[in-house]
């Protein structure tokens, strides 16, 4: 039964990103970045909260309809939820699946947490780099401490990727 | 090389240029000459010895020096922001040393100006001048930098001297002894660096346990600001004491060394013993800080 509900989720969408097996519980931090985005106020969307997956136990589902996701979101959802997938939808139908990517420097994401890290002063953009993916540490570029992503906080809508 | 951030960004075999040079400035064999040049010291924490070490290795080389020490009466204290106060500086000077309480504040400010930077210590995290120094001081008392046994003792929590110099060692297969009250050990996140670099440490509270088999004992200061209670600090701060009744039975090749200012840590007895090394480490700090200018502005 649950699964028929979770095929129908899927299915109800005509064109638009759905972003699946995000771990259960950081479904709303998924969404937090997809509302950081400042346009995008216009869009329908859903999510499903800690759903039975049979490889991940519980995870939540995310489907934004009419829109597919920027590089900078993807590369921000890699950060909160590395195993989540991306089923791009076209009249219908999944016409591409891609996996999410932590790219190994993130510029202007994220804050450092450390309080006497010289990017503590906001105008200074913050530049980590990637230590592992699994689970996500990362490494700022300045105080050079590393941390595990639950520390940190998300810089917010200012937020730039940049390559 | 354009900077000297961190020890981190150092390759070995840039490491090896840094010591040979010195080396080779300290034995005559290479003079470098610095004239016309304009070293920017920019203290915003102030730092005597690091600063007048800079200073002194600048004007042996023939060069000038512009120094700001301490931010009170400067545009600093006006409200200028960092990146403003250095790309003045940028304008006057042909190589910026800076020292500054945050942590990253010299990799920021690498990034701002056209001219190289030396960081001289950011906070709590790189110190890589002084950290060169221990390493030339190392090899010129040993003869090598491979396979030896280092004991570190005392602040091993805040010590950033300690962090880069640990750092700096680790692709050399040393043993190290961490040695502090329970309070100021090596900090986890560093304990993992070398777990993953497999590098061979142990941790204890008593340095006469390992004192015979040491090559290098590295002591540092136990700071007061430390200790919430002053009762702990008192009952820390003499039980880690370096006397001279303590080297007793050591190899003949010891050297101690701290990075100074001390206060108790080292008996003033040791002073005399053939196993003191510190104030020739300070020395040799001038020749590494020459060779680091030399090489940084393109004169080797
Ligand atoms: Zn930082």
């Amino acid at each position: 039964m649950m699964n028929d509900r979770k095929t129908m989720k899927v299915d109800a969408i005509r064109n638009g990103t759905v972003i699946d097996h995000i771990p259960a519980g950081r479904g709303l931090r998924v969404l937090e970045i997809l509302e950081s985005e400042e346009d995008q106020q216009k869009d329908l969307i859903t999510i499903g909260l800690n759903l039975i997956s049979g490889a991940y136990g519980r995870k939540d589902i995310i489907k934004i309809e009419n829109r597919e996701l920027t590089v900078n979101e993807v590369n921000q959802i890699a950060l909160i939820a590395p195993e989540a997938t991306l089923n791009i939808i076209r009249d219908f139908e999944v016409t591409e699946k891609k996996t999410v990517e932590l790219p190994e420097k993130i510029e202007g994401l994220m804050h450092c947490p450390n309080p006497n890290c010289v990017t503590s002063d906001e105008t200074i953009h913050t530049r980590l780099l990637r230590v592992s993916r699994t689970p996500v540490r990362l490494r700022c570029a300045y105080c050079e401490r590393v941390f595990n992503v639950e520390e940190m906080k998300l810089v917010g809508i200012s937020g730039k990727y940049e390559e | 090389m354009n900077h000297l951030i961190s020890m981190r960004d150092l390759t070995k075999a840039e490491i090896q240029q840094f010591i040979s040079t010195a080396a080779k400035i300290e034995k005559g064999e290479l003079q470098p000459d610095l004239t016309g040049r304009v070293m920017g010291a920019l203290f915003f924490e102030p730092s005597t010895r690091t600063h007048l070490s800079f200073e002194t290795a600048m004007k042996r080389l023939g060069g000038e020096v512009i120094s700001m020490s301490g931010t009170k009466g400067t545009s600093v204290e006006k409200g200028e922001t960092l990146a403003d106060t250095v790309k003045v500086i940028n304008q006057y000077s042909d190589i910026i040393v800076i020292r500054h309480a945050l942590e990253g504040a010299a990799r920021y400010v690498s990034e701002q100006v056209t001219v190289p930077v030396v960081n001289a210590g950011d906070g709590a995290n790189q110190h890589p001048t002084q950290s060169l120094l221990d390493l030339y001081s190392i090899y010129k008392t040993q003869n090598r930098l491979t396979g030896l046994t280092i004991a570190l003792i005392g602040d091993l929590k805040y010590g950033r001297t300690v962090h880069s110099l640990v750092h700096a060692l680790a692709h050399t297969q040393p043993k190290f002894y961490f040695i502090s009250p329970p309070s100021l050990q090596m900090p986890r996140y560093i304990k993992d660096e070398l777990r993953e670099m497999k590098v061979d440490f142990e941790e204890g509270e008593h340095v006469e346990d390992v004192i015979n088999q040491l090559d290098i004992l590295y002591v540092t200061r136990i700071q007061r600001e430390r200790f919430a209670d002053p009762v702990d600090y008192e009952r820390v701060k003499n039980a880690y004491v370096i006397s001279r009744a303590l080297l007793q039975n050591v190899k003949p090749n010891l050297k101690v060394l701290h990075p100074l200012p001390r206060v108790n840590e080292i008996s003033t007895d040791v002073d005399q013993t053939k196993y003191a090394y510190y104030f020739q480490q300070a020395k040799n700090g001038v020749f590494m800080r020459q060779a680091i200018l030399s090489i940084l502005l393109g004169e080797i």
